[in-house]
């Protein structure tokens, strides 16, 4: 394989990593706070259809991605209400969020399936885009890509550097040590999840407004799922989040990369790629269930009841 | 007053009720919804749920559809009952579709009578190969089961495509992506005359009656049931956990893999792309609504099919986009998860001057 390749190989990586990265990071801060939202991909088709409309009928795709943040987050304040006010079970009311957002998107979007419009354009960074091959690869993208780098410092600096953070691990490690304390709980929950809608809103608006872009049934093809994946993969570590968000990126390119190389594979055959890495992936970190168990937020999953006891 | 208070013992009443106060609620938000899109919402309901019962041909329609839902919801009831949250249930029900194509294409020039019995089990173990990967994955790797098997929904439907488009496809077929028709002989024979109600919704009813026979009258439905209320209680037992696992999720997985192979050896009569609407994960809310019971699940079977055939409905008669059938189902769960909180807590009213 030649130089220009490999840089063209990486390229598309980033751009097929940064969807999975939004929607990662936003599930890294839900799971922190001791939350599993298993809505993701719900959440990330009503990001994609909302920011679609929105960005077909003003024409402007920064509206649309503020509008899909704005679904995404009032979808997740669906589930944060269910979950946190009545204490129902936080897996069954995640699979709810998914079926219910997988039917509403097809439902609000059937008037607009295969439109087209237009998306954000690539954005040259001066100076950094002239480096060679690293400003090809990284510096010559559209703003999404630039939002989820700076998003992944932001978040990284906010986990391990700030008191906003501590609380947040907090709150996920031993909510009820953190309730005696003083902290507000359940208010850190919402805010949470809702940064997680969000962040999945975001998600999905990449798929509609840059990836493809245009709204098809589905589109998000269990990238919501693979991102709940990715999180254990990376031990709920925002670094590791970045690396495996690209590393399934270049999983999910492989039959481009293959056909680069002479191969020639049945596209259906090789589109099973991203699904049986995030499974084998699963098997390896998971086989050591003791560090997993070391690193899981300890109340991951739990119902919270202020009136028991710890 | 009123007061939201904790309740000592949960609620045998409420779990009961929250499923019909869900299905009363979802119906209300639907006439909202159907009155805010400028649709009559009484003629929207009509359709949407009296239609498919009013005659013959549509109360057939509405079988054919509940079939597949049950077979699921069952195997999933016991799965869930258990703890194992299997959501691969449509997966499995692809493998099985496709298993069970494979074999009836291998019978495509044969009249054995053995065809069609042995089409059917080449279905079911593909549906039991397709639950046992995750399951062996759970049990020996600790991998999340919700996980691997939602990655299973999506390895088999690309496994089912390619199929269709490489070694199952019909030489003769013009390029299109389906099989050769199946032959006579491994048809599943229908129930009457001029309706396509076919063998399969007997083999859903008996499998509900089977599975609630092994939960409530054999020693390992009782294990199950220990198991799932009470875990750190099952294995202070010395209940084999491993067992359990293995039994519900291969049930599952058989069950599904029966519905599949019934769908393309019944209805459908060949291997196409789109085999199942989303049966599998419908079949999540068809095990909820029947509060993991298998007779329940007879029940909340009836209705979501009812749902579907009511949509087919409303979008030939009203114009209604189909995807409404699963934004209604997502609502149903979310009111049914809300109204479940009444089996855990009470309301009660206390009159402020008596305090």
């Amino acid at each position: 394989m030649d130089a220009d390749l490999i840089v063209q190989i990486l390229f598309a990586a980033i751009k097929t990593g940064t969807p999975l990265l939004f929607i990662a990071l936003g599930e890294v801060i839900c799971e922190k706070s001791g939350i599993l939202n298993l809505g993701q991909e719900g959440m990330m088709l009503m990001g994609a259809v909302v920011g679609f409309l929105a960005a077909y009928g003003t024409g402007n795709a920064g509206l649309g991605v503020i509008a899909a943040m704005a679904m995404g987050a009032i979808m997740s304040l669906i589930f944060a209400v269910l979950v946190l006010q009545l204490g129902a079970n936080q897996v069954a009311t995640g699979l709810a969020l998914t079926i219910f957002g997988t039917g509403l998107s097809a439902f609000v979007g059937s008037g607009v399936v295969g439109q087209t419009i237009q998306g954000f354009q690539p954005v040259m960074i001066p100076l950094l885009s002239d480096i060679p091959l690293i400003g090809r690869i990284l510096f010559s993208h559209d703003i999404l890509v630039y939002l989820s780098f700076v998003m992944a410092f932001i978040l990284f600096f906010v986990i391990n550097k700030t008191r906003m953070g501590l609380t947040l691990k907090a709150v996920g490690e031993n909510p009820h040590a953190a309730n005696a304390i003083g902290i507000k709980v359940l208010r850190v929950r919402y805010l949470a999840i809702m940064f997680g809608g969000a962040m999945a809103g975001i998600s999905g608006a990449y798929m509609s407004l840059v990836y493809t872009p245009m709204w098809v049934e589905n589109m998000t093809a269990g990238r919501g799922w693979i991102a709940l994946a990715l999180v254990v993969f990376a031990s709920w570590r925002v670094g590791r989040i970045v690396i495996g968000a690209y590393l399934f990126g270049v999983a999910s390119i492989m039959h481009l990369v293959l056909q680069g190389m002479g191969w020639s594979i049945s596209p259906n055959l090789l589109a099973m790629l991203p699904y049986v890495a995030t499974v084998i992936v699963m098997v390896i970190i998971s086989a050591d269930h003791f560090k997993e168990k070391l690193l899981a937020p300890r109340s991951l999953g739990k119902t919270f009841d202020p009136r028991e006891m710890a | 007053m009123m007061h939201i208070q904790a309740r000592t013992e949960p609620s045998s009443l409420m779990k009961v009720v929250s499923p019909l106060l869900a299905i009363a609620l979802t119906l209300f938000f639907g006439s909202i919804l159907f009155s805010v899109l400028g649709k009559d919402p009484l003629q929207a309901l009509h359709v949407l749920l009296i239609a498919p019962l009013a005659d013959s041909y549509n109360i057939g329609e509405m079988l054919v559809k509940m079939g597949p839902l049950l077979l699921c919801g069952v195997g999933l009831s016991l799965c869930y009952k258990a703890n194992m949250w299997n959501i691969g249930a449509e997966g499995q029900l692809l493998a099985g579709a496709l298993g069970g194509s494979a074999m009836a294409l291998y019978f495509l020039n044969s009249e054995s009578a053995f065809a069609l019995p042995i089409t059917l089990l080449a279905g079911i173990a593909s549906g039991m190969i397709w639950a046992a990967i995750p399951t062996y994955l759970k049990l020996k790797f600790n991998s999340n089961l919700i996980l691997t098997t939602i990655m299973f929904n999506y390895i088999a439907l690309y496994l089912l495509i390619w199929a269709v488009h490489g070694p199952l496809r019909d030489p003769e077929g013009f390029g299109f992506p389906e099989s050769a028709l199946f032959s006579d002989t491994t048809l599943l024979p229908t129930l009457f005359e001029g309706s396509r109600i076919h063998l399969g919704i007997l083999f859903a009813l008996i499998s509900g009656f089977i599975a609630w026979f092994i939960l409530s009258k054999t020693h390992l439905g009782f294990q199950i049931r220990v198991f799932g209320a009470d875990e750190p209680a099952a294995k202070y037992a010395g209940f084999n956990s491993k067992k359990l696992s293995w039994f519900v999720m291969l049930f599952a997985g058989a069950l599904a893999g029966l519905a599949g192979v019934s769908e393309t050896t019944g209805p459908i009569g060949q291997l196409v792309p789109n085999v199942s609407p989303g049966y599998g994960y419908s079949a999540i809310i068809v095990a909820y609504l029947g509060r993991l019971h298998p007779l329940g699940a007879i029940i909340a079977s009836v209705f979501l099919a009812v749902l579907y055939m009511g949509g087919d409905l409303a979008q030939i008669e009203m114009g209604i986009p189909i995807a409404v059938v699963g934004m209604f189902q997502g609502v149903l769960l979310f009111f049914l998860l809300a109204c479940d909180f009444f089996i855990r807590n009470s309301l009660t009213f206390t009159n402020k001057a008596t305090n």
